[in-house]
């Protein structure tokens, strides 16, 4: 379960969206569409808890949560198998056939920096599968995967929810995704009226 | 957090610029003195204690900026936020690291530098003591220093302008035990108080840090 209710997610302190909630059960997944700039990244930064929201209140266990943001969190000086060996030892989960499953096996003993884009950000996402988490927050999961591994990071997202597991995902491109409901954000960018606080005015 | 020194370990071991830059730097600096103020032994032996200290404490300010900087820039940071491992233990894991990487071989070359400088025999127990207590604490300051500039880019100037001044107490307890262990006085104190400092630092800059952290992620 993943409730969020009213929440105002803050970018600094403006305020980019406002009032937005949403509920999740066991096997949802809910992708969040928007033009750039609309606040998908911020509001999947708020809801990982590194932004606290405004106003609101989010209901998780933060231990849930696992959060692929655009940057791979990868280490190029590390091999792929021991960036692998470094989640796990972070998440304390037992080796589960990461490689495999994100078609790193051929790559395990290369040298991070040495992979390409789509590689690396295939490495990236692995961390979701060792992680063991129950909800995924996935920012434009599938920015430089090819077209062959879309479909497969597609196919491990609708696993992991019919496992039970929950996904959010920001993206632009069309998923191939069972059954998952869509949020669009622009209905929650709060109207200039509403910024003005006559509090603040003269602050800044 | 086991996993996490040893991560961090690896690179400063892989990424050149680690632990060799401060060797250098520290090898260098103290080769300088007798360069800059003469091969007078007698004035060589006085000074000995305070340069090889003021040569470590430099030798680690070089590398402090690179603690969550590298991390931060490549999503890491962030990605260890949202882990289940609480932020306190991130910074602890994190000093040690720059500790084991700077502090320690730095405490470990201090000897043969001593005996440049023609440090009298009595002085290389308490300057290896010292050094390799005094150094952790100044990994954990510099580790807050880092935690509070993380987010800005060239940090590693205005880290050294926050940690310096907290590095005084470290800096004189650390250079007393040795002069007055040459000077036949009783050295025990300012050991004690030096190893009480990096107590205290070790037990209370992770919580400070942490609030850095979260405070700069936002």
């Amino acid at each position: 379960m993943f409730e969020i209710q009213n929440i105002d997610a803050m970018r600094g302190s403006r305020r980019v969206l406002s009032n937005v909630s949403f509920s999740l059960n066991s096997g949802e997944c809910l992708i969040l569409r928007g033009p750039n700039g609309s606040g998908k990244t911020t509001l999947l930064r708020t809801l990982a808890g590194l932004t606290p929201p405004g106003v609101g209140i989010i209901r998780v266990n933060p231990d849930e949560v696992v959060y692929a943001a655009h940057l791979d969190a990868v280490k190029p000086q590390l091999t792929v198998a021991e960036n692998i060996a470094f989640w796990h030892s972070i998440y304390r989960t037992p080796q589960n056939g990461t490689l495999e499953r994100f078609d790193l096996k051929d790559l395990a003993q290369r040298d991070a920096a040495t992979l390409s884009a789509g590689q690396k950000r295939r490495l990236g996402l692995s961390r979701l599968h060792i992680s063991g988490c129950k909800i995924w927050l996935l920012d434009e999961p599938t920015t430089s995967l090819d077209a062959n591994h879309v479909t497969q990071f597609a196919q491990i997202i609708n696993e992991h929810c019919a496992s039970g597991g929950i996904a959010v995902i920001s993206t632009h491109l069309d998923l191939p995704l069972r059954d998952a409901q869509s949020l669009d954000l622009t209905k929650f960018i709060p109207s200039a009226l509403n910024q003005s606080d006559p509090f603040l005015d003269g602050i800044f | 957090m086991l996993g996490l020194i040893k991560r961090d370990i690896t690179l400063a071991l892989r990424s050149g610029g680690g632990i060799g830059l401060a060797l250098s730097f520290f090898l260098l600096l103290v080769l300088f003195v007798p360069l800059s103020v003469g091969p007078d032994r007698e004035i060589l032996t006085r000074i000995a204690p305070g340069i090889l200290w003021i040569g470590a404490l430099l030798s680690c300010l070089l590398s402090l900026d690179r603690i969550f900087q590298l991390d931060a820039e490549d999503g890491t940071l962030d990605a260890l936020a949202t882990a289940p491992f609480p932020l306190t233990g991130l910074s602890s894991a994190k000093a040690f690291a720059h500790w084991a990487t700077t502090g320690l071989p730095l405490t470990l070359v201090s000897a043969p530098l001593g005996y440049l400088l023609g440090l009298p025999s009595a002085g290389y127990l308490p300057l290896i003591t010292s050094l390799a207590i005094g150094t952790m604490s100044l990994s954990m300051l510099g580790m807050f220093g880092a935690a509070v500039s993380v987010g800005i880019k060239r940090g590693g100037l205005l880290v050294s302008l926050l940690v310096l001044p907290l590095y005084i107490p470290t800096l004189i307890l650390g250079a007393q035990t040795v002069t007055r262990t040459i000077n036949g006085d009783n050295s025990g104190p300012t050991l004690a108080l030096l190893a009480g400092l990096t107590l205290l630092t070790v037990a209370v800059v992770p919580f400070a840090a942490s609030l850095a952290l979260r405070a700069n992620l936002r």
